[in-house]
């Protein structure tokens, strides 16, 4: 069994009626990623890397540079307009995007975890905590409502959310509290694969802190591979053994994350490294 | 005896876009580094020592030269040129890099600062700090620290910290730059035992000393790097 879990190649997305023109047109050299001929939004053009087990591979660049939109459509939130992915699972494999739509349903549920930047992508916040977790064990095929219950309880302790609020609405959770719930529920079926979207963006840095080092611990007790997009250099640090760089749709770098950090190579990357505070 | 690490005309020149120049840092590096042996570099600041350091466990992607390595199972590697999956697994197991400086999460215990590399390689977390505990004693830090983040300690107890996590994976690759830089002479008597010791089990060490005494009391063969020459012409446009 090899160790590769994702194997990504020539992924492409463009909003809009596309023309000959967009690709040449657009990108880090042209400072763009609108196409100047027809309008069209190249939102992430060619986009290659492999995913090894156990990996936590970062992307950075900022907004509208295709991080996001990388991640989305690997989770089947955005349909590609190029390009192939092939998930590694065991010992087989799949090419994710020949799939029919409920196969990429059940290996969204069944095999995949996100964690979005907004609670309200990943939660519903119409039914509690539990609830939210409930469902995608349902999903999963987990049938008995005790076992639910207690496994849902589980989750929601190991991400350090107080069983006692399991019945509570997550509306009422604070932001950092509503982040754990929805790792929660993306690791209610033990996926070998998740992604993390600007998770700790916008919270408080105590906050982050917690929510990253817990990140880490899920990582060394379960061996999840993760795909983790950020603008965010502390981030990358902390958790990526490699890093992407992105800008205005192109990967414009990639490489081990102390030496992107240490030694970056392109003019963009040097820049924003100059930019940590 | 085979070498482990072999570096044939390494030179490692940063090329600052936003400034339009080249900085030279290391240029024409010969060395070979042997299990059991210490090589040391030397030379004045500004010769490119900590960036052979650098270029070998690749937070530098070297410019020129080839850094061969000799795994456990007997391949050799050019590190100048390995795919990252493969640079991650060395470092895991088997290139250790101790720096000048302790770099970590401020709200870890120096004692899983130290263990960390050994939860890497999935040892059980109890075993893990039992050997960063023995370790840390025996690089004198006072038992009283190791439960404590290393932010509040002087620069010497951090310096150990840092040293101890280095050695407790046992790496069959060690690079050492100024690991004894901030130690009183006692402590440094300390460093240089256990290092003479790790010598002794086969580990091989390419090493930067800030004191000339402890290159001739450790180092098997020494290398003198000059700094390189300044590239002075502008540059014009860089792809």
């Amino acid at each position: 069994m090899s160790n590769k879990i994702l194997s990504v190649r020539g992924l492409s997305r463009i909003h809009g009626e596309q023309c000959p023109l967009c690709i040449s047109s657009t990108g880090p050299e042209h400072d763009t990623n609108i196409c100047p001929h027809c309008g069209s939004v190249v939102a992430a053009h060619d986009v290659n890397f492999d995913l090894y087990r156990g990996e936590i591979l970062g992307i950075i660049g900022e907004s509208g540079s295709g991080k996001s939109s990388t991640v989305k459509m690997l989770y089947f939130d955005e349909t590609p307009t190029a390009g192939s992915a092939t998930f590694y699972d065991g010992d087989a494999q799949h090419d994710m995007f020949a799939l029919n739509a409920a196969q990429q349903r059940s290996m969204r549920n069944k095999r995949f975890g996100m964690v979005y930047q907004n609670p309200h992508l990943g939660l519903n916040f119409q039914i509690s905590a539990g609830g939210n977790i409930a469902e995608r064990l349902l999903m999963s095929d987990l049938k008995h409502y005790g076992e639910i219950r207690t496994r849902a309880g589980d989750l929601l302790a190991r991400t350090e959310v107080a069983r006692a609020r399991m019945d509570q609405n997550p509306k009422t959770f604070s932001g950092g509290m509503q982040q754990r719930v929805q790792i929660a529920k993306a690791l209610a079926t033990q996926p070998p694969l998740l992604f993390l979207d600007e998770v700790t963006t916008g919270l408080d840095l105590s906050v982050q802190a917690a929510i990253l080092d817990l990140i880490l611990e899920i990582q060394h007790e379960l061996g999840t591979a993760m795909i983790v997009v950020t603008h965010d250099l502390g981030v990358i640090r902390l958790l990526a053994g490699r890093t992407l760089v992105m800008k205005h749709g192109r990967v414009i770098e990639s490489g081990l994350t102390d030496q992107i950090l240490e030694d970056p190579q392109h003019a963009y990357t040097q820049r924003l490294v100059a930019s940590a505070l | 005896m085979n070498a482990i690490l072999t570096i044939e005309n390494y030179a490692k020149t940063f090329c600052l876009h936003e400034r339009n120049k080249l900085i030279p840092s290391a240029s024409h590096v010969n060395l070979s580094v042997y299990p059991g042996k210490l090589t040391a570099l030397i030379g004045p600041t500004g010769a490119g020592k900590s960036s052979v350091l650098k270029g070998v466990y690749r937070t530098y992607l070297p410019s020129a030269g080839r850094i061969l390595f000799r795994t456990a199972a007997g391949e050799v590697v050019d590190l100048a040129q390995a795919d990252e999956h493969r640079m991650l697994e060395l470092r895991k197991s088997e290139i250790g890099f101790v720096t000048q400086f302790l770099h970590c999460l401020p709200r870890k215990s120096a004692l899983d600062v130290v263990a960390e590399p050994l939860f890497a390689r999935g040892v059980a977390t109890e075993e893990a700090r039992r050997r960063a505990a023995d370790l840390l004693a025996q690089l004198a830090v006072p038992a009283h620290l190791w439960n404590v983040p290393p932010a509040t300690f002087s620069g010497g107890e951090k310096q150990r910290v840092n040293l101890a996590r280095g050695l407790i994976a046992q790496p069959r690759l060690l690079l050492l730059d100024e690991p004894t830089a901030s130690l009183d002479p006692a402590t440094t008597e300390r460093v240089v035992a256990h290092l003479e010791t790790l010598k002794e089990t086969g580990i091989a060490m390419l090493a930067i000393f800030h004191h000339p005494d402890l290159v001739r009391r450790l180092a098997d063969s020494v290398i003198e790097l000059s700094p390189p020459v300044a590239i002075v012409e502008p540059v014009e446009e860089i792809a």
